[in-house]
């Protein structure tokens, strides 16, 4: 079973894992991000996150089947929250059931990794003195421009 | 000397979503666009870039979703399609 959802709603971690419980599995791996105070030496004061949401939801079905497909779990749920949250608030909450422990860590490793890598959520750091969006420094590494732009109007 | 004359092929509409950066580079979180029959994802993002220059920095970085499944610049767009730039994520 893969259960996805973005939200706007605080995130039970607990409740979450409870949907993947099962009697035929023993293990079951949960896994927080939650927002930090700090990135790269600079004070952060809040983050405002932003989805694709409808195409998120799909993406995050797709590693879920592949978590299950390449790394053994029975289930994964996954819940990313979108809007602005505040210090110490989870982002984003992972469960993975699978009969064993190594399977339920390989595939939870696996879901984050994924995750973070192509599904279509953005953040933004907000500073005392203004805000950033992250992402950006991931520019420039060997992936195919975009045709050579024309800037008149 | 004869002049070729295209045949009329007429325009197609598509519905555009901006998200992070290129939403406050652009102003607007969607738009409608109207293209000639036949373009590709390439050319309405040239015709983006016109407007909002800026957005060519991050050009090499970005892909692009068609009714919010990821595509390639050379896929040619239908009436009625859903069209999503998407800058570098950073989710999680």
């Amino acid at each position: 079973m893969v259960y996805v959802k973005i939200t706007e709603e605080v995130i039970s971690a607990n409740a979450l894992a409870s949907r993947v419980r099962s009697d035929a599995d023993g293990a079951i791996v949960s896994f927080e991000g939650v927002v930090r105070d700090n990135n790269a030496g600079k004070g952060v004061s809040y983050l405002e996150y932003e989805a694709y949401a409808e195409m998120a939801e799909r993406e995050m079905a797709v590693i879920g089947s592949e978590a299950m497909r390449v790394y053994g779990a029975t289930n994964v749920a996954i819940v990313h929250r979108v809007g602005r949250l505040e210090i110490g608030e989870v982002s984003i909450a992972i469960a993975v059931a699978a009969p064993h422990r190594r399977e339920a860590f390989a595939a939870c490793a696996y879901t984050i990794d994924a995750v973070k890598e192509r599904v279509p959520v953005w953040k933004k750091e907000q500073y005392a003195d203004g805000g950033q969006w992250l992402g950006s420094q991931a520019e420039d590494k060997g992936k195919p421009a975009l045709p050579a732009l024309r800037t008149e109007c | 000397m004869p002049t070729k004359i295209e045949p009329t092929t007429g325009t197609i509409t598509i519905h555009l979503l901006h998200f992070a950066m290129n939403r406050e580079l652009l102003g607007c979180a969607e738009e409608q666009m109207t293209l000639p029959a036949g373009s590709a994802v390439a050319d309405a993002w040239t015709l983006l870039v016109a407007r909002a220059p800026r957005l060519a920095k991050g050009s090499r970085s970005q892909m692009v979703a068609v009714n919010s499944r990821y595509a390639t610049l050379d896929q040619s767009l239908q009436d009625g399609d859903e069209l999503a730039f998407i800058p570098p994520v950073s989710g999680g």
